[in-house]
């Protein structure tokens, strides 16, 4: 057993796991932040995907003990109160999902796309970084919208701060 | 996962020394290997000795006409690389080709190398560069560091420091990308060196890992031009058989993913 030390959502905790702990099992089961998910468990699928000093990571393929003193952001924590995070709102408006599983994941890469690329983003862009997130109930075209919406909708949140 | 003791190191010298004191410990540096392998159950180290946080392992540089990447540096850095795109940007296309946004913020160079996939990128790229793997021991020659299906020179409990790779004149990589792994089905790495000679390595092909494709070699020592491949006839034989692909068609893709090689490297 070891305890990590990590901040969450902006919120320091210290958190006693066994060694083999995986990050999106500390999240899950120690923190009851429920909506990252374990899809595929083999570092695919992307439905585990949360930002460790603002990198997108597959919480499945990282240990606990590696997030240790890191900051950890998960899709409980990017909207503002009861204000969507554009992304999220982008994803609602263009109905950028059916079931839903896999929607935490792409809207934790989605962000990190928009930051990468900024107003450069295209479609065949969107649908590369995309890559390592699946979905199989959209067939990817209404999170693609969804994407391009939003970056549109963050150069314009981040123009007015 | 079976149960394991994890350890942060702050130096090479510490990681050296946890190392030794572990029973069947195991390096961690980027994880998007060792950590799949290990949830599987196919490994089960006593100890996990974390590379990660180990300064002296980040970072790139170029120095004259040698191009130095540490061996903890991620994909998603070496990308990034004003250095990497300036001396040799195959390699920077061999990273943002290789796995997904999520890997190769996670994935090192070192990481990719020790591991040896027989269907990883990065050893096409060593072998056909000439690179030297550097150790905190000694320097190895990328011919002599690759010994088969993940299987390399490193002694046990010998960690890569960085890879110097010789800035080549021209050089160029295209894979076949496996659509789910991402993986190599095959790779191929051209490169023509400063003094005129011409390298050619295959990744995801051969059963016995990366290879050198000495056919091609000669050929484009001839002629350097997609073209000069079309005549080269590579025998299937001793090549990877899967659900994914038979040797036959492996054998063809060296040729095709050559051809787009040279192509790309002008």
């Amino acid at each position: 057993m070891s305890t990590v030390k990590l901040t969450v959502n902006g919120k320091a905790v210290a958190v006693d796991v066994e060694d083999r702990t995986l990050l999106v099992q500390l999240l899950r089961d120690n923190l009851n932040l429920t909506g990252t998910h374990v899809g595929c468990d083999t570092s695919q699928c992307g439905a585990c995907v949360v930002h460790v000093d603002g990198k997108t990571v597959k919480s499945c393929t990282m240990l606990a003990g590696q997030a240790d003193g890191a900051n950890v952001t998960t899709i409980e924590g990017i909207a503002k109160g009861d204000e969507l995070h554009p992304m999220q709102a982008a994803f609602r408006d263009n109905h950028g999902l059916q079931c839903g599983y896999c929607t935490p994941g792409m809207i934790m890469s989605a962000i990190d796309i928009v930051h990468r690329h900024g107003g450069n983003l295209d479609e065949t862009t969107v649908r590369q970084e995309l890559e390592g997130n699946i979905c199989r109930c959209t067939g990817y075209h209404n999170i693609v919208k969804s994407v391009l919406d939003a970056a549109g909708r963050m150069k314009v949140s981040q123009a007015a701060e | 996962m079976y149960q394991t003791t994890y350890h942060r190191a702050s130096s090479v010298d510490e990681a050296a020394s946890l190392f030794a004191k572990g029973n069947e410990a195991k390096f961690l540096a980027g994880g998007q290997t060792l950590l799949p392998v290990m949830k599987q159950r196919l490994a089960s180290p006593s100890d996990v000795i974390d590379l990660g946080k180990i300064k002296e392992l980040q970072g790139v540089e170029l120095s004259g006409d040698v191009l130095t990447i540490k061996a903890g540096t991620t994909y998603f850095d070496i990308m990034q690389s004003g250095d990497v795109k300036k001396a040799i940007p195959a390699i920077a296309h061999l990273t943002s080709v290789l796995g997904d946004p999520a890997v190769r913020y996670r994935g090192t160079i070192g990481g990719s190398i020790a591991n040896n996939d027989p269907a990883a990128d990065f050893p096409a790229a060593l072998l056909a560069l000439g690179a030297t793997v550097k150790t905190h021991k000694r320097s190895i020659a990328a011919e002599n560091f690759f010994q088969g299906l993940f299987t390399t020179a490193l002694e046990d409990g010998e960690i890569i420091t960085a890879v110097s790779f010789p800035v080549p004149e021209k050089a160029g990589y295209e894979k076949m990308r496996h659509p789910a792994s991402r993986f190599a089905l095959t790779g191929v790495f051209v490169a023509k060196t400063k003094s005129g000679e011409i390298r050619v390595a295959a990744t995801g092909a051969s059963q016995s890992g990366v290879m050198r494709v000495p056919a091609i070699e000669a050929a484009l020592k001839a002629n350097w031009s997609p073209s000069a491949i079309d005549g080269v006839s590579i025998s299937a034989s001793n090549l990877l058989a899967d659900i994914h692909g038979t040797a036959e068609y492996r054998a063809n893709l060296i040729k095709v993913m050559a051809q787009r090689a040279v192509k790309a490297a002008g």
